[in-house]
């Protein structure tokens, strides 16, 4: 009886809680659970069987076997022999690399067209629809092999065109002047810490911090400058130019052919999209905006900064975020013009070792994990630029 | 003054072309230099591209006539027009494959015609995907073609509505499921969809090339072009669903309660009220996927099949006309533009019929 008269403002039982969280037909749904556990048993006995019959034993000890084939370029020291957990951190690293040129790439040149189209300027803003009609409309992968036919078109080094002194277009490849000497690792690392802290300064919703972390990237740059100043005065920091040396380009740093093709293609194709976010972004924000800006007396500058992009970009975060994802599994396309990315390495181990099963999984394990920290990154910074009243906290 | 004020919100009359043109142009010192820069680069890019696509091309003979000549090789395009329509399949059959490109074209313009939707689509799709299949298999040419002969755009064409169209079962249940209270059928369905949204599209045609075939009981084989569609047509469910999805959150709470007190089952209430509601909503989402699933098929050239751009690829590499990459990616290019361009005008022109009613 007791518990029939039980007060409202009582909490409800266990078992209420747990129908809830379950919903309903729990025994139709354990049924259902039963029943695809029991097909993945089924196909995974089938793939053990097979793999017994190719004389393959399933498991991940390849990864620390020798990988008996070579990698075009790669960030860290990587020769045939090594393993082949090390060969697919040289396709991860190489797709890490295009990922995040293609996206700091994308947005500028991106952002740069969005603007362009409301510039109200008819040939420009035309110009630019034009442009994002034809590569939306086409596939990419026209787009990537278009690219690659007209980068190795190119002519080559002796020839090689300069658009600016200190670079070369040529067939080999794109070099452009890198700093070169002992300091060298250490400007490098510091301008990456620079830029790692503004990135982070970016995500943090407190007015307070953000400001803090962006003081300490200031002085890692500053750091970075005596750095230059230290070396460049007694020779241990040069800019090492790339020059013409007989038949081919030395010095400086140089894309492979095959990086510079997946890298333009990639920046192009998805510069189109964020051209659009962008228009759509600042077209979202009231007209009314605009003119109370106006008329409390800002700049045209202070109006943007102040109170048309803070609205904008609420419109626009979300949307990027699904470009970089997108440009980061379109990077897998790199297979197809011969850029040696994680797809590429793992569909070369699949083929050589046999553990297709093993080697995919670990593809589509990595790709899970960059597309969850890209979106994390982006959530973070999305709640610092959402609206305050709509999400308590 | 209300009604003059409204009258010109609803009826603005577009301003005079000339002001707009002069304004648009040399509106001030900035935009006047901005129209003098378009020139130039206009002036510089086009004239040495209409001499390579137009007055320099060779247009008829042979590679020797192209190798004269220094403009496009439109000639190359005549000659191997046959392989890049149809890559490997049989000549004396090509009839039959062209006969099939042509149903599925007439039968995707009628299914965007707003007055022939119903359920009699169904029945339209279902008699085009047979004759499509007898038409490729060749049974009326007499020999049979096997599908690893299949090619060109019969088969990029087939690949996108085919997939399309064996996705949408799928993904109605799988936006149903995610909608679902229930944990178990919720949680699968979730896992499902953003696993295979989460990764490339190439990773799930390995998965069909070399995975596929081991899961099989020993034995058992299946075609490469059928895993290559099964593999198609789970990546296109998943974001197919995603667009279903949206479509059941825009249809009121209203209309399920209204429908269930009038003493509809669930089923009928879901049948009869809530799915033509919802996927009359996500029209334009499924054109639109429809232009993307085009525009990727084009990955099956990675795993080896002869798609139309596949196929292009490979006429280049013809040791007669060896090298004619541009003329031949630029005429592909014009066919992907011409269907997607299309296609995204038409969802276009669906959203503001929709729109104001």
């Amino acid at each position: 009886m007791a518990d029939v008269l039980r007060p409202d403002h009582q909490r409800p039982g266990l078992l209420i809680r747990i129908s809830e969280i379950v919903g309903g037909r729990p025994l139709e749904q354990v049924g259902l659970l039963f029943g695809v556990l029991l097909l993945f048993a089924f196909l995974a006995d089938n793939g053990v069987a097979s793999m017994a019959k190719l004389g393959i034993a399933p498991g991940f000890g390849f990864l620390s076997s020798a990988a008996n084939f070579e990698i075009g370029e790669s960030l860290i020291p990587y020769s045939a022999g090594d393993t082949y957990g090390r060969a697919i951190l040289v396709g991860l690293l190489n797709t890490v690399l295009i990922a995040v040129c293609g996206c700091i790439l994308a947005t500028v040149l991106g952002t740069a067209l969005g603007i362009a189209r409301l510039s109200g300027n008819l040939l420009l803003a035309g110009f630019v629809q034009g442009y994002v009609e034809i590569v939306r409309n086409t596939p990419l992968l026209l787009q990537l092999f278009f690219w690659s036919v007209t980068i190795r078109a190119l002519p080559g080094p002796r020839q090689a065109l300069t658009p600016f002194p200190g670079a070369f277009l040529s067939n080999r490849g794109i070099f452009i002047p890198a700093p070169s000497g002992s300091l060298a690792g250490w400007l490098i690392a510091a301008l990456l810490i620079a830029t790692l802290l503004g990135a982070v300064a970016l995500t943090q919703s407190s007015e307070l911090r953000r400001r803090r972390i962006a003081q300490g990237a200031l002085a890692v740059a500053a750091l970075a400058i005596v750095l230059i100043a230290i070396g460049a005065a007694n020779g241990s920091l040069t800019l090492s130019l790339p020059v013409l040396k007989g038949f081919n380009i030395a010095g400086g740093t140089g894309l492979s052919p095959e990086f510079a093709t997946l890298l333009v293609g990639l920046v192009v194709n998805t510069s189109a999209g964020i051209a659009e976010i962008v228009r759509s972004g600042i077209q979202s924000v009231a007209r009314g905006q605009w003119e109370a800006g106006s008329a409390i007396g800002l700049s045209r500058g202070q109006l943007l900064r102040l109170v048309i992009l803070p609205q904008a970009m609420r419109v626009i975060t979300p949307m990027l975020t699904s470009s970089y994802l997108d440009l980061t599994k379109n990077s897998s396309l790199a297979v197809a013009i011969g850029y040696p990315d994680l797809v590429s390495v793992v569909n070369t181990t699949a083929n050589t070792t046999g553990q297709s099963t093993e080697a995919l999984a670990i593809l589509v394990g990595v790709y899970l994990a960059l597309n969850l920290s890209v979106s994390a990154v982006m959530n973070r910074y999305n709640r610092t630029t959402a609206l305050r009243g709509m999400h308590p906290r | 003054m209300t009604d003059s004020v409204l009258a010109g919100a609803q009826a603005r009359p577009a301003p005079p072309i000339w002001p707009r043109l002069r304004r648009g142009l040399l509106g001030s010192p900035v935009n006047i230099a901005i129209t003098l820069a378009m020139l130039a680069l206009a002036a510089a890019l086009l004239p040495p591209l209409l001499r390579w696509a137009v007055f320099d091309a060779v247009w008829s003979g042979t590679p020797q006539d192209c190798a004269a000549g220094t403009g496009a090789c439109w000639a190359f395009i005549g000659n191997r027009l046959r392989f890049i329509l149809f890559g490997l399949y049989p000549p004396a059959g090509q009839w039959a494959a062209g006969l099939a490109s042509l149903i599925l074209i007439a039968c995707a313009v009628l299914t965007a015609i707003p007055r022939f939707w119903g359920r009699r689509l169904g029945l339209l799709w279902l008699v085009t995907a047979v004759s499509t299949l007898l038409l490729m298999s060749g049974v009326f040419g007499g020999r049979a073609v096997p599908t690893g002969e299949w090619g060109g755009l019969p088969l990029t064409l087939m690949l996108t509505l085919g997939s399309l169209g064996c996705a949408f079962p799928i993904a109605v249940v799988l936006a149903l499921a995610r909608r679902s209270k229930m944990i178990v059928v919720r949680s699968l369905a979730i896992g499902f969809i953003e696993l295979v949204r989460g990764v490339p599209m190439i990773a799930v045609l390995y998965v069909a090339m070399l995975i596929f075939p081991l899961l099989l009981p020993a034995g058992a084989s299946i075609d490469k072009l059928l895993r290559i569609f099964v593999a198609l047509t789970l990546f296109v469910a998943a974001y197919f669903a995603e667009v279903i999805r949206a479509g059941l959150q825009a249809v009121p709470a209203g209309q399920r309660e209204a429908a269930a007190s009038l003493g509809f089952t669930p089923w009928q209430n879901l049948r009869l009220v809530i799915m033509p509601q919802a996927i009359r909503i996500v029209i334009p989402g499924i054109a639109n996927l429809a232009i993307g699933i085009l525009l990727n098929t084009t990955l099956v050239s990675v795993v080896g099949m002869m798609d139309l751009l596949n196929a292009a690829k490979t006429s280049a590499s013809d040791p007669a006309w060896i090298g004619r990459y541009d003329e031949a990616y630029l005429f592909v290019a014009v066919i992907y533009f011409v269907i997607a361009f299309g296609g995204s005008r038409y969802s276009l022109w669906l959203e503001r019929r929709a729109g104001p009613r």
